[in-house]
């Protein structure tokens, strides 16, 4: 049957407000619950990366709080300077979201990393033992072959080696580039050297077998059939940690605790 | 009560959405490495694919017939935000896993098929068992292409070992097309093989490219 204009136009609109109200308090009542459960998921990477947590291990909620609560300390850094923000709530920032804001990110140095835009401020850890940072988690991320893969790298707190990595988020090839989220292949990185003696990234993944770190402590094994995944990760490691983005903070770093 | 019982088993097995009627294919190639992930999908399809049934079926005699398409992309994209929210409050780690594919429920054809060929014309009852019934059948589809893509691309079931791996240690070598897209349609392919040796009535009448020329063919003609 033909409805008369006006009709078609009331009930389009009784049907977008419904529609927005639904939307609108599924999407209120429910934030709480996410905003937690993002924190908590990058709080377990951290711990996974630091070696606070075995991945087979199946953390509550409560228990990720108490492990983190206890022996992690973020800091929000300014990338520029290399200053620690005292201004910023390390719980609520997400430097994900301030890279996309103009306000609170700038574009990135030119990068072979695929790195578009940086935000002023990211998240660092502190392992803290003793009084001392036993280990420090950097994030970096950086375009593989399909996607922008994004991680962190625990450091001992002396720099010298790498403790961890984890990818906690990329789409590279299932079977392939994915494996680098594989365990036995991120093992491989632990007990190498990240950077050589000028403080320059040095480490990365090479094609073909690299052997034992003592045999040669810059070099992780390729995965066959994923040279642009491990390029990727190759170039955004040596991107953050270098002087453009994570090297103003490790300058600091380093100073005030007289590392050479 | 058999008509209400037509009406759910229908879509099952003898109009089975994915594999008759060939809709919905994209999501099915695209998270159906996980059986997890799968049963995530096919649950937030039930609840999308029932609640818009319902919902198009409760206005159908209110809404103008010429904005009828826009009301129900309304219904099912706000179902669909909806489900997403949900799964991101309460199934975190799964919600990342399936990323777009929730949000993308919304182009899945076989929600708005429903709508406009069943709920239209039906009321709210036999359109929720329609409604369940194809959901049903597309998860049946879903969870037969996980379920051999999990197994033999990764040798899990539901995440636990069941064939182990030579990367653990064990003796089988996982197939490692089996972990990418392309092998969903295989796996589709097969199902529908199966299915129509056991329904051949749902074999489509084949055409003859020599019917024209074949001597006395007219009667063959279509």
């Amino acid at each position: 049957m033909e409805r008369s204009a006006s009709y078609t136009l009331r009930f389009a609109a009784i049907v977008g407000v419904v529609a927005s109200a639904v939307v609108a308090t599924a999407a209120v009542t429910l934030s709480a619950r996410q905003e937690e459960n993002r924190l908590l998921d990058r709080r377990l990477k951290v711990l996974d990366v630091a070696g606070l947590s075995a991945p087979e291990e199946a953390l509550s909620r409560a228990e990720i709080t108490r492990r983190f609560e206890e022996g992690v300390r973020t800091l929000v850094v300014h990338l520029e300077t290399g200053e620690v923000a005292g201004d910023i709530d390390a719980e609520r920032f997400d430097p994900r979201r301030a890279s996309q804001d103009p306000e609170r990110s700038r574009p990135a140095p030119d990068n072979v990393a695929g790195v578009s835009r940086l935000p002023h401020h990211v998240l660092v850890y502190h392992l803290v033992r003793d009084d001392e940072v036993d280990t420090l988690v950097l994030p970096f991320e950086g375009v593989g072959l399909w996607s922008t893969i994004y991680g962190f790298v625990a450091l001992s707190g002396d720099l010298s080696t790498v403790r961890g990595i984890t990818f906690y988020e990329h789409a590279e090839t299932a079977g392939l580039g994915a494996l680098i989220s594989d365990a036995d292949w991120r093992a491989l990185w632990v007990g190498r050297r990240l950077f050589d003696d000028d403080w320059t990234p040095r480490l990365r993944v090479i094609k073909g077998r690299a052997g034992p770190s003592d045999a040669s402590p810059f070099e992780v094994d390729g995965l066959s059939g994923a040279t642009l995944t491990g390029n990727g990760v190759t170039e955004a490691l040596h991107f953050w940690l270098g002087d453009a983005v994570l090297g103003a903070y490790l300058a600091r770093y380093r100073s005030e605790r007289g590392i050479t | 009560m058999s008509r209400a019982r037509d009406v759910f088993w229908d879509p099952v097995f003898n109009d089975n959405p994915i594999a008759l009627q060939v809709l919905g294919v994209c999501s099915a190639l695209a998270i159906t490495t996980s059986m997890s992930a799968a049963l995530v999908m096919s649950l937030a399809v039930v609840g999308v694919l029932t609640g818009s049934n319902v919902t198009v079926s409760l206005i159908r005699r209110q809404v103008p017939f010429r904005i009828r398409i826009i009301v129900q992309l309304t219904i099912i994209a706000s179902l669909v935000i909806v489900t997403d929210e949900i799964l991101e409050a309460f199934a975190y780690g799964i919600s990342q896993q399936l990323s777009v594919f929730v949000g993308l429920i919304i182009t899945n054809c076989i929600v708005m098929g429903r709508a406009e060929s069943f709920a239209m014309e039906h009321g709210p009852g036999p359109s929720l068992l329609d409604g369940l019934g194809n959901a049903v059948g597309y998860s049946v589809v879903l969870m037969f292409v996980a379920f051999f893509r999990e197994l033999l691309g990764f040798g899990t079931v539901f995440g636990m070992t069941v064939l182990q791996t030579t990367a653990d240690g064990g003796w089988y070598p996982p197939n490692a097309f089996m972990a990418m897209a392309p092998s969903a349609s295989l796996l589709i392919g097969c199902f529908i093989w199966i299915l129509r040796s056991w329904k051949s009535e749902q074999v489509e009448k084949e055409f003859t490219v020599g019917a024209l020329s074949d001597a006395g063919g007219e009667s063959r003609i279509r």
